[in-house]
C-alpha cells in the first residue's frame, strides 16, 4: 500500500496505533469505575494550556501537561463547592476553562491553530512526537499491569477493598494520574476533543465483547489500534481529516461490537463520581 | 490438599469496641455509645434498623472511619462479606477471582498470585460448595452462590474476624441453610462472626445479639437481649409484637440509605 512509503504517513500510523492501544486498554477500567464524565471533563479542560503553549511557541506537550494539571486543580476546586453541588460546579469550571481556551486561541492576533488543538495534528507527528507518545504509552501501559489486582479491587467490591489491602480512593486517583498522561500522549495526534473517542470507544467494545478482564483490555486495545488503523487509512484514501476518521473508526467498531453482542447485564453497586475521587 | 486445609488462624481473634462513636464528613453522629467485647468463637448478630448504624460500626472496626470517640479494635486479621446485591454483576470476575482477591494483600504487586494461595481458593470454593461454579461469572451465580463465593474470600484471606452484612438478603432458601451452616463451622474454628441483619428471628440464632438504633440499645445473649422493650428502643414504632408477646416483627421501611 503506498500510505506506508511516505515517511508522513508512517509515523502517523504508528502514533495513532500506539495512542489507539493505551487510550483502549485504559478506558477499560475507567468505564469499570463510571469515570467517562471524568475522561471528558479533563480533556476539554485542557485546552487553555494548550492555547497558551500555542501563542508562547513552547511545545505542544508542555501545554498539555500544564493544562491537564490545571484541569485537574480546578476540577477538584469547583468540587468543594457545596452551594450549586459537585457535578454542576465541574461543569461550569470545564466549560469556563474551554471557553477561556477558545477566546484565547480565537484572538485576532494568534496563530489559527484552534483547529490542530481540537481536532488534532496526526500527519504533523514527528519523531519527537512519537518518542514522546510511545514512552508515555509504555508508562501507562506497565501501571495498567501493575495495578490490575487494585484496580480489579476497586471496581469489584469498593466496600471490602480496604481489607483486601487496596484503597479504593487512592486506586482511582492513580487512575486519573495515568488518564491525564495518556490525553497528554494522544492531543498531539487527535486533539483534545477526539481523544475522547479512543479512549471511550475501543473500551465499550473490549468490555461488550471480553468475557473476562484481561480479555476485555486486549480487545480494547486491539480495537483502538484499528480503529488508528482504518481510520488513517481511510482519511489517505478518502482524502478527508485523520483525527475525525480515526475517532469514527472507534465508533464504527464500536457499533459493530453492539451487534455482535446486543448489552450485557446493567452495571451495579456503588460509584463515586469524579468529584468524590479528587476529593478524597 | 483438601478442603480442611483452609482453617481459622487463630482461637485469639477477638473485637474490642469501648464507648465507641464515629461521624461521617457531613459531621452527623452515625453511632455512639457502643461498648461490647466479643471473643473468638463467638457469633453477634447487630441487629438494628436502616442507618441505626450497624455499617457505620463495620467500616469503624476495618479501619476505614475513626471513631470520634472511644475505640473499635479488632485483634486478628479482618474480612469484610458486602451485601451480595451490592456488588458489581458487570464485572468479568469468576468465583474463582473472587476467592482469590483473599490473597491480594499479601501478594506483592511485581509477583504472580503463589501457587500455594491459588490451591488455597480452590479449597475454600470446595468448602462453600462451589467447587463446581469455580470458573462461573460471579454475576451469573444465584444470590446465595454469591454469598458463599464471598464467604470463601475470607477463608482465603484466612480472617480470624468475619464481618457480614445482610448476609441472607437476596438468598434463596436451600442456600440460606447452606450458609448457615458454613457460618456455624467457622463459628466452631474460633473466628469471631458479626453478623448484620434486621431479621429479629435470624438475630435469635446466635450467641449475642447488638441492638443498635444510632446509640446500643443492648447487648447480651439473645433470650435475655430480645424483649418487647428492647425492640421496641431498637425499632421504635416500626415493631409489631405477635403471638401474644413471644415474637416480634419489625417492620422495614426500605429507605435505600448506605448507611444503615
Amino acid at each position: 500500500m503506498e500510505i506506508l512509503d511516505s515517511g508522513l504517513l508512517q509515523r502517523a500510523l504508528l502514533e495513532v496505533v500506539v495512542v489507539g492501544a493505551t487510550c483502549g486498554a485504559l478506558g477499560v477500567w475507567l468505564l469499570h469505575l463510571h469515570h467517562t464524565y471524568a475522561a471528558e471533563s479533563l480533556a476539554h479542560a485542557m485546552l487553555p494550556g494548550l492555547v497558551v503553549a500555542a501563542l508562547v511557541g513552547a511545545p505542544l506537550l508542555l501545554g498539555a501537561t500544564g493544562g491537564v494539571l490545571a484541569a485537574a486543580a480546578l476540577i477538584a476546586l469547583a468540587a468543594r463547592d457545596t452551594r450549586v453541588g459537585a457535578e454542576v460546579a465541574v461543569g461550569v469550571t470545564v466549560t469556563t476553562a474551554f471557553g477561556l481556551g477558545a477566546l484565547l486561541a480565537l484572538a485576532p492576533d494568534v496563530p489559527a491553530r484552534l483547529g490542530e488543538l481540537l481536532f488534532g495534528d496526526l500527519l504533523g507527528t514527528n519523531t519527537t512526537d512519537l518518542l514522546v507518545a510511545g514512552g508515555l504509552a509504555g508508562l501507562v501501559a506497565l501501571a495498567l499491569v501493575a495495578g490490575h489486582r487494585p484496580l480489579s479491587a476497586a471496581v469489584f467490591d469498593p466496600l471490602a477493598a480496604p481489607s483486601l489491602g487496596v484503597r479504593p480512593g487512592r486506586v482511582e486517583l492513580a487512575l486519573l494520574a495515568l488518564l491525564a498522561l495518556a490525553i497528554v500522549a494522544a492531543v498531539q495526534a487527535l486533539g483534545n476533543l477526539l481523544v475522547l473517542a479512543l479512549i471511550v470507544a475501543p473500551a465499550s467494545a473490549g468490555i461488550r465483547l471480553g468475557r473476562s478482564v484481561g480479555g476485555q483490555i486486549a480487545l480494547a486495545a486491539g480495537v483502538g489500534a484499528l480503529s488508528g488503523l482504518l481510520g488513517l487509512v481511510a482519511s489517505a484514501e478518502l482524502d478527508v481529516a485523520a483525527g475525525a476518521s480515526v475517532a469514527l473508526a472507534a465508533i464504527a467498531l464500536y457499533v459493530l461490537a453492539t451487534l455482535v453482542r446486543p448489552p450485557g447485564p446493567r452495571a451495579t453497586g456503588p460509584r463515586r463520581s469524579l468529584v468524590e475521587t479528587l476529593s478524597g | 490438599m483438601n478442603a480442611s486445609a483452609v482453617t481459622a488462624d487463630a482461637g485469639a481473634a477477638r473485637v474490642e469496641v469501648a464507648g465507641l462513636a464515629a461521624a461521617y464528613g457531613s459531621g452527623d453522629v452515625a453511632v455512639r455509645d457502643v461498648t461490647f467485647t466479643a471473643a473468638g468463637g463467638e457469633a453477634v448478630a447487630v441487629l438494628g434498623p436502616n442507618g441505626g448504624g450497624k455499617t457505620t460500626l463495620f467500616r469503624a472496626l476495618l479501619g476505614e472511619l475513626p471513631a470520634t470517640t472511644g475505640s473499635a479494635r479488632a485483634h486478628g486479621t479482618i474480612a469484610y462479606v458486602p451485601q451480595t446485591e451490592r456488588s458489581r454483576l458487570d464485572f468479568p470476575v469468576s468465583a474463582l477471582d473472587v476467592a482469590l482477591m483473599g490473597a491480594y494483600a499479601r501478594t506483592p504487586w511485581y509477583r504472580r498470585i503463589a501457587g500455594a494461595d491459588r490451591t488455597l481458593a480452590r479449597a475454600a470454593l470446595q468448602r462453600v460448595g462451589l467447587a463446581e461454579r469455580a470458573g462461573t461469572r460471579f454475576g451469573a451465580l444465584s444470590g446465595g452462590q454469591r454469598q458463599r463465593a464471598l464467604i470463601a474470600r475470607a477463608l482465603v484471606q484466612d480472617a480470624g474476624i468475619v464481618l457480614l452484612d445482610e448476609p441472607f438478603a437476596g438468598v434463596d432458601r436451600s442456600s440460606e441453610e447452606a450458609v448457615m451452616s458454613i457460618l456455624d463451622e467457622l463459628r466452631a474454628e474460633g473466628r469471631v462472626l458479626l453478623i448484620a441483619t434486621h431479621d429479629i428471628e435470624q438475630a435469635r440464632r446466635w450467641d449475642q445479639v447488638l441492638c443498635l438504633s444510632t446509640t446500643q440499645v443492648a447487648y447480651g445473649p439473645p433470650a435475655q437481649t430480645l424483649t418487647t422493650t428492647v425492640l421496641e428502643s431498637t425499632y421504635g414504632a416500626e415493631i409489631v409484637v405477635i403471638d401474644g408477646g413471644e415474637r416480634a416483627i419489625a417492620v422495614q421501611h426500605h429507605s435505600h440509605s448506605h448507611s444503615s
